[in-house]
């Protein structure tokens, strides 16, 4: 999916558990999920926390979007 | 470790008023079962029914599918589920009811419980279709949440098929096996010409309601360890775990483990079989990446030349397949892979969802995704309400007369990914 | 009178028109076999017959594609083939693509079985072995005595329908299709055949060599994120209560673009998830955990991007096939063009 929507040149942003998967199939911009069951936060610590999580990966993903790439990329910290 | 199995071949089962073996039929008294089975309160009935080969019947939604089986030398069946965690595990002697089964059946829990056609096309897929086997039904309480319910079902199996079991104890078994593998060092002494090969064994731990047993532990929750191959026949593992039924390593199956079979019977001749390296299939990358780690870490340790290597499950386990082959191979230990595909309906998408340089060898269990026409059957065991909802059916793909078609993924075991069945696929 | 009708395609040079001078000629029909048909039609025997010849020119028919297929369909179609025959091109790229193009297109359409035949390096095979039986040749002309047996025992099975078997033995490349058997002995038992060869340094063969898989080109990042349009795509089965499009658990085959319009947050009242392949659980109390709505209207209303497209795109990833994966990309990717969106969060359980 990541494939056929980037190749009209729309950048993607992959958020996904599972990165050597999304390394398998070819996409550009990776930001590794937390955890299968819930990529986008992490319920255990608390709806509050949970959110803090999910918003802070949420930029990570704007701010990867915006960053020009080579191949590859995974993007493992919010400094970059 | 030394075992004694001895198997009692079964080809009949009928209600009696006493559980007993007698002529090679096993006799079962229902009202005991039944009784056994509402002693969980989560339970509101329980009804038993017996499915023939080649009868015109289906069994659907099913759990799970167990062997009955019983410690004759001390010890207990199940350790850490149903019997207690002793010294006798995978030591000993054991009896086996051979060539039947208890089938948990019982409205549907999730999307990834399986049919079991008696005969009939499908019947060629499942393993179940040539085995007499004692559905268990049940049906739940009003509003039990979904994981109580899994435990109730999977309990109720364990409990049958333990009470079977014990019909065969006092039976003069009609073959005995012996199967042993020795500490490590002595193993590798006993066939010092033979390649040393090895085991990985995962299992599902997804966490999909619930997951493989381990001992009683729950497999998300273990690093990966040694085990005797013994052990396993004894019922150390058990399956708890939702996965689509056609990858789902049954309880039977893990009695019945085929590269532990085959292994055997290749022990002494050209491999010396060291053992199983037990591991699972987290959902965090971080336990996938450590997994893996320490599964190459305990190939090398136990100086392994060659290692064959079984998943459960798709999608993401496949991940833990291929960093398993690839970390074993790193450490200079030869990899076979034995696993099914899900290239799609046409057979022309990718069969695995991850791939790596190192997956040179690879034994087919066969292509998921091919669809098959179902018929109609006379009788029905459990109910074929949720078919559409099931792994491998789709809105619609039942008719009025109770015929369907659906992908081989909704047959039980039909492409287990343990090497079970002849099943296989090749590239056209 | 024979029982079998066949169509055969070939290009100018095989027809004898001409070489690359005259490979702008329009396509033309003659009764009765031409060139390489007159060897096919001898060793098919009496019963089949070659009734037409179409014969087209390689540089028209690249320059043409669309109008050249079309022409050449209804011309097929006015013969009623049992079988369609074109070629063998060899090693020569422009005939090959064309073979492959027209066969693909007599399948579909005229619903006839089709055949051709090349050598491997031809750029036609890898870009229609999935979709037309290719079979293989030589690199030139010369291997012609070789190939037209295999093509004739082949148009044969078409025409009476019997079943082709795999490509080692019919003599065709590899579709890359997994078809399923009942091997001699069980997975176990081959696997460990497979190790003791593997460990010791022999030849084996492994039933599924690793596929390779294709990559695209990072696009270009957002410039302007203060005035971006963004959308969420995902794979994690998140779909209104009622699934109301019967998305599929598992190996889906749609997907769902649902509304968000008005919506500040994903409400575990109005979505849940269907995906067969992981614990649901965590998800069904909280969609956001799968689309981030809550947080994107937060930073929308703070200006962190300009503004969110009213919908999600959604389907289930486990155990679905990559080629549906890469149609329901392709559709989605054309519509958020459409929509003017400038990046996309694709989020994977």
């Amino acid at each position: 999916m990541v494939k056929g929507i980037e190749k009209y040149g729309l950048p993607v942003v992959h958020m996904a558990t599972v990165v050597p998967i999304s390394l398998t199939i070819g996409a550009n911009r990776i930001i590794p999920g937390v955890g299968i069951p819930y990529p986008l936060g992490d319920p255990t610590q608390g709806e509050v926390d949970s959110k803090k999580i999910r918003k802070r990966m949420v930029r990570r993903a704007l701010k990867a979007l915006q960053t020009p790439v080579d191949g590859q990329t995974v993007f493992e910290k919010d400094d970059f | 470790m030394k075992l004694e199995l001895g198997k009692i071949f079964i080809k009949d089962i009928q209600f009696s008023d006493q559980t007993c073996v007698k002529d090679h039929v096993l006799y079962v008294n229902k009202e005991e079962v039944e009784k056994l089975v509402l002693e969980d309160d989560k339970l509101l009935e329980c009804h038993l029914d017996i499915a023939r080969p080649g009868d015109s019947t289906r069994i659907t939604p099913v759990k799970d599918v167990i062997e009955p089986r019983v410690k004759v030398s001390g010890g207990e069946i199940f350790p850490g589920m149903i019997g207690k965690v002793t010294p006798q595990v995978g030591e000993g002697r054991t009896h086996a009811l051979d060539g039947c089964c208890v089938v948990t059946v019982g409205r549907i829990v999730g999307f990834q419980e399986g049919v079991i056609d008696m005969s009939g096309p499908a019947a060629d897929y499942c393993p179940f279709s040539k085995t007499v086997n004692l559905c268990v039904v049940i049906e739940p309480k009003e509003g039990l949440e979904t994981h109580v319910y899994e435990k109730a079902g999977r309990m109720a199996g364990l409990k049958v098929a333990t009470y079977l079991g014990e019909a065969g104890r006092n039976v003069e078994p009609d073959t005995l096996e012996t199967f042993e593998t020795k500490p490590i060092f002595e193993q590798a002494a006993m066939y010092p010409d033979l390649p040393k090969v090895g085991y990985v064994h995962m299992l599902q731990s997804q966490g999909l309601l619930h997951d493989t047993y381990y001992y009683g532990v729950d497999a998300k929750q273990f690093i990966p360890t040694f085990m005797y191959p013994t052990e396993i026949m004894d019922g150390a593992i058990v399956s708890g775990n939702c996965v689509a039924p056609c990858d789902k390593v049954t309880t039977y199956h893990h009695f019945h483990n085929p590269v532990i079979e085959d292994l055997y019977k290749h022990h002494g001749k050209d491999v010396n079989f060291m053992g199983v390296i037990l591991t699972n299939e987290n959902v965090f990358l971080a336990d996938k990446e450590r997994h893996s780690d320490m599964v190459a870490k305990l190939a090398e340790w136990m100086g392994l030349d060659g290692v064959l290597i079984t998943e459960e499950g798709y999608g993401n386990p496949d991940t833990d397949l291929m960093m398993n082959c690839r970390k074993v191979e790193q450490k200079g230990v030869k990899v076979v892979l034995i696993t099914d595909e899900f290239p799609g309906k046409d057979g022309k998408s990718q069969s695995l969802a991850d791939t790596c340089e190192e997956a040179t060898a690879l034994a087919s269990c066969g292509q998921g995704n091919a669809t098959l026409q179902f018929p109609a059957m006379d009788k029905v065991i459990g109910t074929m309400e949720y078919i559409e909802n099931q792994i491998g059916g789709w809105a619609g793909c039942v008719n009025p007369d109770g015929s369907f078609e659906a992908e081989l993924q909704i047959i039980i075991a039909s492409t287990i990914a343990n090497g079970f069945n002849k099943l296989a696929a090749r590239g056209y | 009178m024979a029982t079998y009708k066949i169509v055969h395609y070939i290009n100018q040079f095989f027809a004898g028109i001409g070489g690359e001078e005259k490979a702008d000629i329009v396509p033309e029909v003659r009764e009765g076999a031409v060139g390489p048909g007159t060897a096919l039609e001898k060793a098919l025997g009496e019963e089949y017959e070659i009734a037409a010849t179409v014969i087209c020119g390689d540089n028209y028919f690249g320059e043409n594609l669309d109008t050249a297929t079309d022409t050449i369909v209804e011309m097929v179609k006015q013969y009623e083939p049992d079988v369609f025959v074109a070629g063998p091109a060899f090693n020569a790229g422009r005939y090959g693509v064309a073979c492959g193009t027209i066969c693909k297109a007599v399948e579909e359409r005229l619903g006839v079985p089709v055949l051709t035949a090349e050598y491997e390096e031809n750029p036609g095979v890898d870009m229609f072995r999935k979709d037309v039986i290719i079979v293989k040749t030589g690199d030139s002309a010369a291997t012609i005595r070789k190939a037209v047996p295999v093509m004739a025992a082949l148009v044969k099975k078409m025409a009476t329908g019997e079943e082709i078997l795999g490509p080692d033995i019919e003599g065709y490349h590899e579709r890359g299709i997994r078809v399923n058997y009942f091997a001699e002995e069980r997975a176990s038992e081959r696997a460990i055949q497979m190790l003791t060869k593997k460990m010791k340094g022999e030849e084996f063969h492994t039933d599924l060599p690793m596929p390779k898989f294709d990559r695209v080109d990072p696009a270009e990042p957002i410039k302007d994120i203060k005035h971006a349009k963004l959308a969420v795509v995902t794979s994690g089965g998140v779909v209104p209560t009622d699934n109301p499009d019967h998305i599929e658990s598992s190996n889906a085959t749609k997907y769902g673009v649902y509304s968000i319009a008005g919506m500040d947050t994903m409400s575990p009242n109005d979505f849940t998830t269907i995906h067969g392949g992981y614990d649901r659980q965590f998800v069904m109390e909280n969609p956001n955990l799968v689309v981030p709505l809550d947080v994107l209207r937060e930073m929308e209303k703070d200006g962190e991007f300009g503004e969110l497209v009213n919908y999600f795109c959604t389907t289930t990833g486990t155990g679905t096939a990559t080629g549906s994966a890469a149609k329901f990309g392709d559709e989605i990717g054309k519509r958020l063009v459409e929509d003017h969106v400038d990046g996309v969060i694709l989020v994977s359980t």
